[in-house]
């Protein structure tokens, strides 16, 4: 058969027996497959497993989940517990989704860094977590952890994260990473 | 007459409540159901908060119905620019009213004397006053007793075609339009499968009367097997099934609203509580074509072999049960085979994919129809040879 009116035949084309072109054969099992799955589903949580492939997420974090993903920022402190950062601004600048703003104070008495930041706050709704800023960062003083930022909400405007929330990083902790000596002192000065 | 009235509201009461508070809760099976099919958890965040304190309830995301609902309401009622006023606020009503009126007429238990309710022995004082009030009167649980259930019912649910009709083409939108084309023309089609198959069984009943056919459902053929519809008219119960499910639009059947091709079809215009009474017909009209089912073929409020008095089983034992007991039995037995019913639509629902509309048709004209058909011819033919 051939002409304009002949019916393409593909190479895979999928071909059917009497079981399915009856059609209401195959109803009947896939209604026993779904029938199936969900009574086996729900057999397990009657006995205290879980059939559910998802996970409760915020609270439940599969075990596959990349110990490398880098989902919160933490600025890091000073042993005096002051923020390290010096408001430089180049993390913002980095930041190819705008959504870290600084707002600088000075403070003289301290000698070495007499600027630090009176308000460094993330956009958890607008940051794509590219990491740009900890690249970008001179001083250290912003990281990215494992963690992930407690991100839902009911508000947008609890989606940013403020000073208190990132500087949850004391270097004093971390013994991998050895505390950056303070400018114009000599190495070992301050520890 | 105080007695009637008081009766009959009390049945009202009931049956909108049942109809309202089951199809809440399917919109909730329909979750978890699909969820737990499907190897997911299913809606589980919504909670009621005891004020003031941080206990809070959640009981597996039931109170989701009921979040839905409060957002439907507090929704902005956006209406298109150009659109016809009255048909547009009509449709609505039409499309949930009629869903409501169609479980006038079955029963949801059986035969309810009020003065026999009470043990007179146990309350003297109570059993007394109840008998003075209701006197021997005695009532079929059933809001409206009509002769000619069937055809009511058919009528009835024929007006739910007018609300897709009325949508669709009041609110001025090419797929909202297309949508209620596509919706009259399945309807309608539907419409005709699913009468000759009620014909097969108002045949084989020999009445019209929801209530008479239930009662003949209580008895037993060849001894033991309960003679329930499903069992004298099995190709009746899957066609009526059928049909059932593509009047009420759902998958397999949905292409008046099939999301990936119409929006949301004939109410994609509608928004808030509009597009929410559309949802919630379509929830009750679940409830009442389980009803439906149940009435006709799967034996209403009887459990085999209990009967008013009791139960008396195939092997000529008794166990005789107050009234009051009967009637609760009755009332959850048709509560839970409706609930099973509708269950058994949503995992339906759940499984099989869409037809496409030429497949649709062909199925309803060249499949489902000559079936009835036969099944109708049978049916007379037996019920003339076997008197």
């Amino acid at each position: 058969m051939s002409g304009p009116r002949a019916k393409k035949r593909y190479w895979n084309q999928p071909t059917m027996g009497w079981w399915e072109r009856v059609y209401i054969l195959e109803v009947v099992r896939g209604l026993c497959i779904t029938g199936g799955v969900f009574l086996g589903n729900m057999w397990k949580w009657m006995t205290f497993r879980k059939g559910a492939l998802t996970t409760y997420y915020p609270e439940e974090r599969r075990a596959d989940y990349s110990p490398n993903n880098r989902g919160r920022h933490v600025l890091t402190r000073r042993p005096n517990g002051g923020v390290q950062c010096v408001s430089c601004n180049m993390c913002a600048t980095a930041c190819p989704a705008y959504c870290i703003e600084i707002l600088s104070a000075a403070d003289f008495t301290d000698r070495a860094h007499p600027k630090a930041p009176e308000r460094f706050e993330i956009d958890y709704s607008r940051c794509i977590f590219c990491g740009y800023c900890v690249e970008a960062c001179p001083e250290d003083a912003i990281r990215m952890v494992e963690d992930v930022p407690d991100l839902p909400g009911f508000d947008r405007d609890r989606m940013w994260g403020k000073i208190d929330l990132l500087t949850q990083w004391h270097p004093q902790s971390d013994p991998r990473k050895r505390y950056p000596d303070a400018p114009g002192t000599g190495a070992g000065a301050q520890t | 007459m105080i007695a009637d009235l008081v009766v009959h509201v009390l049945f009202m009461l009931y049956a909108i409540s049942f109809m309202m508070g089951l199809a809440t809760i399917f919109t909730w099976v329909e979750r978890k159901l699909s969820a737990i099919m499907s190897d997911r958890i299913g809606a589980n965040r919504c909670y009621l908060r005891v004020p003031f304190t941080n206990v809070k309830f959640v009981a597996w995301g039931l109170f989701h119905g009921i979040a839905d609902g409060g957002k439907l309401l507090l929704k902005e009622n956006f209406t298109p620019t150009t659109y016809d006023r009255l048909c547009y606020d009509l449709a609505p009503w039409l499309a949930a009213v009629p869903v409501l009126l169609v479980f006038a007429v079955i029963p949801f238990g059986g035969t309810l004397t009020p003065s026999g309710l009470i043990d007179a022995s146990a309350f003297p004082w109570l059993s007394e006053q109840v008998s003075r009030f209701f006197g021997e009167r005695s009532y079929v649980m059933q809001v409206a007793a009509l002769d000619a259930g069937v055809l009511f019912v058919l009528a009835v649910s024929g007006v739910g075609i007018l609300a897709t009709m009325l949508a669709g083409w009041s609110s001025n939108n090419k797929f909202s339009l297309m949508g209620t084309a596509r919706a009259a023309s399945q309807m309608i089609s539907y419409e005709v499968a699913m009468g000759l198959a009620l014909l097969g069984v108002i045949v084989t009943y020999g009445t019209l009367d929801l209530h008479q056919m239930v009662e003949q459902q209580q008895r037993l053929l060849f001894g033991a097997l309960p003679a329930w519809g499903i069992f004298l008219q099995p190709l009746a119960f899957l066609l009526f099934l059928t049909a059932a499910i593509a009047e009420n639009k759902r998958i397999p059947f949905d292409l008046p609203e099939c999301e990936s091709e119409l929006v949301a079809g004939y109410f994609t215009e509608y928004t808030g509580m509009k597009m929410g009474l559309f949802m919630l017909s379509e929830f009750i009209e679940i409830v009442v074509i389980a009803a439906l089912l149940v009435t006709l073929f799967l034996g209403g409020y009887n459990l085999p072999y209990l009967t008013d008095a009791g139960f008396v089983f195939p092997d000529g034992s008794e166990w005789y049960l107050p009234h009051a007991a009967v009637v609760v039995l009755q009332v959850a037995t048709f509560a839970a085979k409706t609930f099973i019913v509708g269950c058994f639509q949503i995992q339906v629902r759940w499984t099989l994919p869409r037809f496409r509309y030429d497949q649709l048709m062909a199925f309803g004209w060249k499949f489902l129809l000559p079936l009835a058909m036969i099944n109708l011819v049978v049916t007379v033919c037996l019920r003339w040879a076997l008197p």
